[in-house]
């Protein structure tokens, strides 16, 4: 009688396997790129550098193998379930250790739920990664509505706080009354909505980009550490904000290209940070990866937003987060009390000082620096990433 | 003994040449495209829509003559010359009528020499156009380097101030000791730059669109009492103009965004409809219910598109905004000189911002004309040929007098 609404609320097994037909078109299109002429500066204050999106293209068709990255995500236990109306994806992995803590992690954007594949064997199996079996974790890392595997939304209205709000029911239907989060980037701006409407369950959260600073509320400016973080800001604002801008005005304009060009697709999405474009180019270049950076962790990432065709899709959500903010434009976000933690990764666009997360969050129970590792922190630094989030989440056991 | 002198510096006909190849090889990558899914809203809010652009392609592969941007070019004559070490491709029209003004046109982003195709026959032969012979011109319509067949600047530095000077030269070098400018979007830069630097022989500029905004206004703009309610919605506009992802991305990271502009026909064709809404959904209505607004005829918008994608130069012209970027960031330093010559200004009723008369005549000190015209968008030449070509007549037409010949 039910059975409709059984097999929507149901969670089912997913496996990434594309046709052969896909993999060669790609192939075909990278290999016929017709490329414009080399930038007139020695660095990338034009954008993508030719040599760094050549190199990458090259190595595209001569030494990357998606099948790879396929057996990668096939090796996990991954779902799909409905909720509101989107086939939601996830990888889920419990740990071995009685008692370990459910955390949801999100990815952000240019990223997907690649970048947090090497985070899973550290929190999952801390023996195994030099911790004790108290740090251990359920790891549950879905991907956003529009991203990857998680189809993209038929309607408006997904902006980061809607994913925040069917987050609570990903982990309620998987089996979870308690469960911490965490997120950077878009990530970062879905895991604070949800501490904002503290679902029942959800213990605190950690975060790894500043989202009270995105809603162009001013901090602090006295101290040198906050200046420099200012200043990043401004800079940030100033030379590299162009992808942000289209994304949350016109992401179809730029959605054509984006589906129709690998080439396009692969600057755009390098083009995010200038930390991060400089470790990516160096891998590309020079082949020095920095950390967990290599070319073939960057071109899993870019590969799955091509064949999923989520170019547009990913796009949009920052033309919904606009629309949300133009929305709310004036008035506060509800205030947050559960607890919150927060790490500063050197490399980040702008340093977040302990001053700026304590203003913001009445209830901070963490706060660290580290020394290395930039915007895509658990992606570069997967070990480092899993010390700040067992350190951070410790008291809440 | 001097031959690479002469030919660097001389001036040779040129004739546009276009391969089946390429012909072959654009259609085949429209045939391919990979479309994404339609936008979530009824409008353009989210950007070019699905619907509009597989139209486009539709008839961009079936009904378009790529013929045409052959024929419609090698009908004018078009030259070659090397000016501070790039080929500057223009069309070079004299009027068989004696006393003829010369001026210079220069086109913008997304446009191209093809914009003004239409006002040549106005403005050269102007009693087969409802006026006199005393309203004759000489028209020169260069590419800007980086557009079209001008040669891409191979070093940084190539803003409006150096175009304005490259034209100077091409004038000079044309013969004309004497001779008026104009220009809208980009090419009112490249005006404003000639009319600050003033070289001999030009008498006055012409300007469509107010490239000296961001100078002259914005520091007025830190005081808005002094504006009435009228304006204070034109400086609106005028901070939404400076607020597109189109202008910010160009403007930072022109290489980015050429990947897909060299890359991808449809995305090319994309990222130069999403201009400005006035003219996108005059074009949009072309290609969807075959009504065209004045000159923008399917055809028309196609022959822009299609020449950025055959010259391969989706990147070069990006590049121009970052040029221009650096040049305002240069230019709250160390401002321009004013500019102390005959200026005039035509307002368009659907251009992205309406400028008022006193924002003008801040800017333009001595302002000798002034109008609303009655229709036209931000593509006032190519949009509205004819009455471009009336507001041409009238704005020069005190500058005729005083001329020493």
């Amino acid at each position: 009688m039910s059975t409709s609404i059984e097999a929507a609320t149901e969670v089912r097994p997913f496996h990434v396997e594309f046709p052969e037909e896909a993999i060669d078109d790609l192939r075909r299109r990278v290999a016929a790129t017709r490329w414009p002429s080399k930038e007139l500066v020695a660095d990338r204050s034009q954008g993508v550098q030719l040599a760094t999106a050549q190199a990458l293209a090259g190595y595209w068709l001569d030494g990357y193998d998606w099948r790879r990255c396929e057996a990668r995500l096939n090796a996990l236990p991954q779902f799909r379930t409905e909720i509101d109306g989107v086939d939601v994806h996830f990888i889920h992995v419990r740990s071995q250790h009685e008692d370990a803590l459910p955390v949801i992690i999100t990815h952000g954007w240019p990223g997907s739920v690649i970048e947090m594949l090497e985070v899973i064997g550290p929190l999952t199996d801390p023996t195994a990664h030099g911790g004790s079996a108290d740090d251990a974790f359920d790891v549950v890392i879905p991907s956003i509505p529009g991203y990857g595997f998680s189809p993209e939304p038929t309607e408006l209205g997904w902006w980061a706080g809607r994913v925040a709000q069917i987050w609570p029911e990903l982990m309620r239907r998987i089996g979870y009354d308690h469960f911490v989060a965490q997120g950077g980037d878009v990530g970062a701006a879905v895991t604070d909505g949800m501490g904002r409407m503290a679902p029942e369950g959800l213990l605190g959260i950690h975060t790894n980009l500043f989202v009270p600073a995105l809603g162009g509320v001013k901090f602090a400016d006295e101290t040198d550490e906050e200046k420099a973080a200012n200043e990043a800001m401004a800079l940030f604002r100033a030379t590299g904000f162009g992808y942000f801008l289209e994304q949350s005005t016109r992401p179809q304009t730029i959605g054509y290209g984006l589906l129709d060009s690998p080439v396009e697709l692969a600057a755009w999405l390098l083009d995010h940070d200038t930390d991060a474009y400089y470790k990516i180019a160096s891998a590309f270049v020079d082949d020095k990866p920095a950390g967990n950076l290599t070319r073939d962790h960057i071109l899993d990432n870019i590969t799955l937003y091509w064949l999923t065709g989520t170019g547009a899709s990913a796009a949009r959500s920052y033309w919904e987060s606009a629309q949300a903010t133009a929305k709310s434009a004036g008035q506060a976000p509800p205030p947050m009390s559960l607890p919150f933690a927060f790490t500063t990764f050197p490399g980040e666009i702008w340093k977040t000082p302990r001053s700026w997360v304590e203003a913001a969050y009445p209830n901070v129970i963490y706060f660290n620096e580290v020394d290395k590792g930039g915007h895509f922190a658990a992606w570069e630094e997967p070990e480092l990433f899993t010390e700040e989030i067992r350190a951070a989440f410790s008291s809440l056991r | 003994m001097s031959t690479t002198v002469d030919t660097a510096t001389g001036i040779r006909p040129f004739t546009v040449q276009i391969s089946q190849e390429q012909i072959d090889n654009l259609c085949r990558r429209i045939g391919d495209t990979r479309w994404p899914s339609a936008e979530l809203v009824q409008d353009a809010a989210q950007g070019v829509q699905l619907e509009f652009l597989r139209e486009l392609a539709r008839y961009w592969v079936e009904d378009y003559d790529f013929g045409r941007i052959e024929a419609r070019l090698n009908a004018l004559p078009q030259y070659m010359t090397n000016i501070d070490g790039l080929d500057i491709h223009f069309i070079h029209v004299k009027s068989d009528h004696d006393g003829a003004l010369p001026l210079i046109i220069t086109h913008g982003w997304p446009g191209s020499v093809i914009e003004m195709l239409d006002v040549i026959g106005p403005l050269t032969d102007p009693t087969a156009h409802g006026g006199s012979s005393d309203d004759a011109f000489d028209v020169v319509i260069p590419s800007i380097p980086g557009f079209g067949f001008s040669s891409q600047p191979t070093e940084a530095g190539w803003d409006s101030g150096r175009i304005g000077a490259a034209w100077a030269e091409l004038m000079n070098r044309l013969g004309y000791s004497e001779y008026v400018a104009q220009g809208g979007d980009q090419g009112a830069g490249v005006t404003d730059a000639m009319g600050r630097q003033a070289p001999d022989g030009l008498l006055g500029v012409h300007f469509n669109f107010l490239d000296a905004i961001p100078k002259e206004l914005l520091t007025a703009a830190l005081t808005p009492r002094i504006f009435t309610h009228e304006e204070r919605d034109q400086l609106g506009k005028v901070v939404g103009v400076f607020m597109r992802g189109y202008i910010s991305e160009m403007g930072e990271h022109p290489q980015t965004i050429g990947y897909s502009l060299l890359d991808s026909p449809i995305g090319l064709a994309a990222w130069m409809l999403d201009h400005d809404a006035d003219s996108y959904a005059k074009i949009a209505k072309a290609f969807l219910e075959g009504e065209q607004t004045g000159n923008l005829s399917r055809d028309n918008i196609l022959d822009n598109i299609t020449l950025y994608w055959l010259t391969s130069t989706g990147a070069s012209t990006s590049r121009i905004y970052w040029e221009t970027s650096k040049a305002a960031a240069a230019s709250f330093k160390n401002p321009p000189p004013h500019m102390r010559l005959p200026a005039a200004y035509t307002v368009f009723p659907d251009e992205l911002f309406q400028a008022p008369r006193h924002w003008v005549k801040h800017a333009y000190h001595h302002l000798v004309y002034f109008n609303e015209a009655p229709k036209g968008g931000h593509f006032a030449a190519w949009e509205e040929p004819e009455i471009f070509a009336d507001e041409m007549r009238a704005a020069f037409k005190s500058l005729r007098n005083g001329r020493s010949e």
